[in-house]
């Protein structure tokens, strides 16, 4: 059914229509839309038999998804940024014993300095734990990801992390289909445990395994995450036919068959990427843009077939490796080894910081005409870095950085972007 | 006419002699064995003494029908020595910090799916359960999740190798408070007592017990499964090897622990001290001390008080949990 | 659409409406805050795209069709106008001309026509009881902009207070007063609009 609703409650629907079991919760901008959402239908009942938990800290919030998952339950919970990086153990935790539990992941910049605003920073510091993370460009999509994730967790044993940029997708309007409940019931049957605890047949879960096995274990997660790539691609084909609308998969291309330059992103920006290629295209510039929608397992090979064909490429990208680079462009340009193609990095969107059309274009012509560095700050303000550079090599007490930087730039509530 | 009996020095007395319903569930064949043999604890480990007297009177008292969360510890890491397990019911351990709040998942689990009388038991030892647990216990109380926790406090980081906890007594000596400077061992002025903590959330049930009495340790469990809700039971566990006493002494000491009152002995329902164990052979608390090298820096070389002023100190709690509890009786006085 | 208010005031509230206003009548819509911390007082920016086909773009609306001001105080203390094209549409809620609140040169700058104050705060007040003019400004810009009908305006506060429907009526109510308010201003002279305060 077509509904014009905000991106939170979007995904709260969903996930209402997918039976979670238990849902537990602790809040964080901004994720708490969604969990407020799950929290009334479970009042109202008419998200039903399911246990909604309040819980203390982000730290609990995925330890008692471990617990629920360990018995048996289908379990969902939410968070972003700080809370992410408060539950990490747990979240390793949790890919480590295989539990089929799924996140949503607000993307909010890692701190410090504490910033609200949406980047990836937090999804790229969960990168190597071992969860499935799959970004959505749209609200659509985010919504629609939920369902191929709950299944593709419970049929590979293996955590997701839904990744929806946030205030962008979390707190934006738009149309979208929402499915029925008789459809989600088709494609996403109950949740059969591989392992539970069940007095009637009691095990141990959780040993310590020594070096003997250890190396064997962390092998079958990485196995299980390749088994996922292969089911990742089914699974959004099975949506598709479904449900009659391309959402998941492995990657996303946009015009870029013939594409002279292809940009890759991830997340909402490829729809402000869309128009900006959309209106070069015109111009008559042979680009194109490809959407990876999983970042975890990485899909190495549809990758490189979408790019191999290109001249450059260019990969914007919300998150930084400090001291190295790119983190998105890192794992393109290792896709491309071998390849004569060249991996231009655009750092953008960090923080929160608008992405306009125009910024972008400036960067794809330079891009076109062969004139873009290998590293690029998107809108970079020089003037206020100099600045503080500056402070800095006249005084040793310089202060904090952060807060000389926002004395510089003045009052900010009147920017408009 | 009821005849009662009580356990002395280290040796198990009555069972034989007490009616079949009033002899323990260890002294049963028939006990569930939820902890087995071949684990690899320590000679004269209380915490394995402990942990199988508890699960399995709560396995009797739920018919065999519970899960067990346990953290990460001594507990954990003798019990599930890869590739073996020596834990004969539904077990799961998942990190250090976590285990009430894993517990209080399971419970919401076994609820949505029908299965609430299948209970749940979080376990950890003192490290687990005051420290990096806190939070997530303190969450636990604070919903009235339905998980009956048990700490095994051996009072330290036993497991990797005795460092200082919010549990440490004052005085002992640890890895991280040596026994060393004008004021050798752990600080006076801190710690954490977690049974009034618990009792602080208004849980339906808090108790303390220790491995010296089995019978009370088993009936305060027993007790603890006929409530719903957050319940909260801390077990005194000697550790031979951290508290450095002879591995034949574990409930001689923990006795000790008791009846100087430096470790009182009580239940408590809904924030309230219903019911406490009277110390019946009071004893100084130089009885304990020297039994034990974490505090053989208060004694000299011919085990005379070198640190009169530390003992009284500790003299002076332990007279403050008797007044506090009610732990001896009034004498009637004569004439 | 730009939206500027201040915390409290509904500008978000505003946004989201028009979207789903635009959305019953079958067109696409994209609604978004500038987003910042719950706090009442401090400036709030909200955006709306309308469009026939499927909203792409994510960037802030930097060049506005129309600007909506919630709160005529931000009108001296944020650039409002940035971006705003010859063709603009201006809403400002206010019970003093654009003329008086200072703003006289936009009648220069952009057609006068197409500029509007409107009393929204007084009639939300006297309708609904609170000082809320977030839904009965759109009945005001359905009139000066007909980008969506009245009819879809009280739809969707329907809609979104479909919990409280005494609620909704009332500002439903305060929206059709300032749609009809707005058209009586807009039939006067164009110049008008700007020196002649509201009746």
């Amino acid at each position: 059914m077509l509904r014009q609703i905000e991106g939170s409650r979007a995904v709260a629907e969903t996930v209402a229509l997918c039976r979670p079991e238990v849902v537990c919760a602790y809040p964080i901008s901004p994720q708490t839309h969604i969990i407020e959402a799950l929290g009334e239908l479970v009042k109202t009942g008419e998200l039903t038999p399911c246990e909604f938990i309040n819980v203390e800290s982000e730290f609990a919030a995925m330890s008692v998804a471990i617990g629920a998952s360990a018995a048996g339950a289908r379990a969902f919970t939410a968070t972003a940024s700080q809370g992410l990086l408060f539950m990490m153990e747990a979240v390793y935790n949790a890919s480590g014993l295989g539990f089929p539990i799924v996140m949503t992941l607000a993307n909010r910049a890692v701190g410090a300095p504490i910033n609200i605003w949406n980047d990836h920073s937090d999804a790229m510091a969960a990168r190597d734990a071992g969860w499935v993370q799959l970004f959505a460009e749209t609200v659509q999509e985010a919504a629609d990801l939920h369902i191929q994730a709950f299944r593709l967790a419970e049929e590979v044993s293996v955590p997701v992390m839904v990744c929806m940029d946030g205030f962008i997708l979390t707190h934006a309007t738009e149309r979208v289909d929402l499915p029925t409940q008789e459809q989600v019931d088709a494609f996403l049957p109950p949740y059969v445990p591989r392992q539970v605890l069940d007095p009637a047949d009691p095990y141990s879960i959780g040993s310590m395994v020594g070096p003997e096995a250890f190396e064997e274990v962390r092998y079958l997660a990485h196995a299980r995450q390749l088994t996922a790539l292969g089911r990742i691609g089914e699974l959004g084909a099975e949506f598709a036919e479904a449900f009659g609308r391309d959402s998941g998969g492995l990657v996303h291309p946009y015009r870029s068959a013939d594409a002279d330059v292809v940009v890759v992103a991830m997340g909402s920006v490829l729809g402000t990427i869309k128009d900006v290629i959309d209106t070069q295209r015109a111009a008559g510039h042979r680009i194109g843009a490809l959407g990876i929608t999983s970042f975890r397992p990485f899909p190495i090979d549809a990758v490189r077939n979408a790019l191999k064909g290109a001249r450059r490429v260019v990969v914007v990208e919300k998150a930084i490796s400090v001291g190295f680079g790119g983190v998105l462009s890192t794992d393109v340009a290792m896709t491309l080894s071998g390849l004569p193609v060249p991996v231009a990095t655009v750092v953008a969107g960090l923080g929160g910081r608008t992405i306009t059309k125009t910024s972008l274009g400036d960067v794809f012509e330079a891009a076109l005409g062969d004139q873009l560095a290998p590293l690029t700050f998107l809108d970079l303000n020089r003037g206020l870095v100099e600045r503080e550079l500056e402070r800095m090599a006249l005084h040793r007490r310089s202060g904090p950085t952060a807060e000389n930087m926002l004395r510089d730039l003045g009052v900010t509530g009147s920017r408009i972007g | 006419m009821a005849v009662r009996f009580y356990q002395v020095g280290s040796f198990a007395v009555g069972n034989r002699l007490a009616n079949r319903s009033d002899r323990t569930v260890q002294s049963d064949a028939e006990r569930a064995n939820s902890l087995t043999s071949g684990h690899r604890a320590c000679q004269g480990c209380g915490e394995a003494l402990g942990a199988r007297y508890a699960l399995d009177a709560a396995m009797r008292a739920t018919g065999g029908q519970m899960v067990a969360v346990n953290a990460t510890g001594c507990l954990e890491v003798f019990s599930t020595p890869y590739p073996e397990t020596s834990w004969q019911l539904a077990w799961f351990h998942s990190l250090f910090g976590n285990a009430p709040a894993v517990a209080t998942g399971v419970a919401a689990a076994l609820r949505v799916k029908g299965r609430g009388d299948t209970r749940v038991i979080g376990q950890a030892g003192d490290g687990g359960t005051v420290d990096i647990g806190f939070g997530c216990l303190s969450g636990m109380f604070e919903r009235n999740d339905d998980v009956l926790f048990i700490c095994y406090d051996n009072e330290a980081y036993m497991n990797t190798g005795v460092q200082r906890s919010g549990a440490t007594p004052p005085a002992a000596r640890t890895a991280t408070t040596e026994a060393v400077g004008a004021n050798p061992g752990n600080p006076f002025g801190q710690g954490k007592n977690m049974p009034e903590l618990a009792m602080a959330h208004g849980i339906p049930y808090v108790a303390t017990a220790t491995v010296a009495d089995l019978h009370d340790l088993e009936d305060k469990v027993t007790r603890a499964m006929e409530f719903r809700g957050a319940r909260y039971i801390h077990i005194l566990v000697t550790c031979p090897l951290g508290w450095g006493s002879a591995p034949s002494d574990t409930v001689r000491v923990a006795r000790l622990a008791t009846q100087t009152g430096l470790f009182p002995v009580f239940e408590a329902e809904h924030g309230e001290v219903v019911r406490s164990s009277p110390i019946r052979r009071p004893a100084p608390v130089e009885d304990y001390l020297r039994l034990q090298t974490r505090y053989a820096h208060l004694f000299d070389g011919q085990g005379n008080p070198a640190r009169p002023d530390v003992i009284a100190h500790l003299q002076a709690m332990a007279d403050r949990n008797i007044a506090k509890y009610g732990l001896i009786e009034e004498e009637v006085s004569s004439s | 659409m730009r939206f500027h208010g201040r915390g409290g005031q509904g500008a978000v509230t505003a946004a989201d409406l028009l979207a789903l206003a635009a959305f019953e009548e079958g067109r696409y819509a994209q609604s978004f805050p500038s987003f910042g911390s719950e706090r009442m007082g401090a400036p709030v920016v909200a955006y709306c795209r309308l469009g026939e086909r499927e909203i792409r773009t994510r960037e802030p609306v930097v060049a506005p069709d129309c600007l909506i001001v919630i709160d005529p105080t931000l009108v001296h203390q944020v650039d409002l106008f940035a971006g705003l094209g010859p063709d603009g549409y201006v809403l400002v809620n206010s019970t003093r001309t654009l003329h008086e609140l200072g703003l006289g040169s936009l009648a220069d700058r952009f057609r006068p026509e197409r500029l509007l104050t409107v009393p929204a705060t007084e009639v939300a007040q006297r309708q609904i009881g609170r000082p809320l003019p977030n839904a009965a400004l759109l009945g005001s810009f359905a009139a000066l902009t007909a980008q969506v009908t009245i009819e879809a305006v009280s739809s969707a506060i329907r809609e979104r207070f479909n919990r409280n429907p005494s609620v909704a009526e009332r500002n439903v109510a305060a929206a059709a007063e300032l749609f009809q308010q707005a058209r009586q201003l807009m039939t006067a002279n164009g110049r008008a609009v700007l020196s002649a305060p509201p009746d």
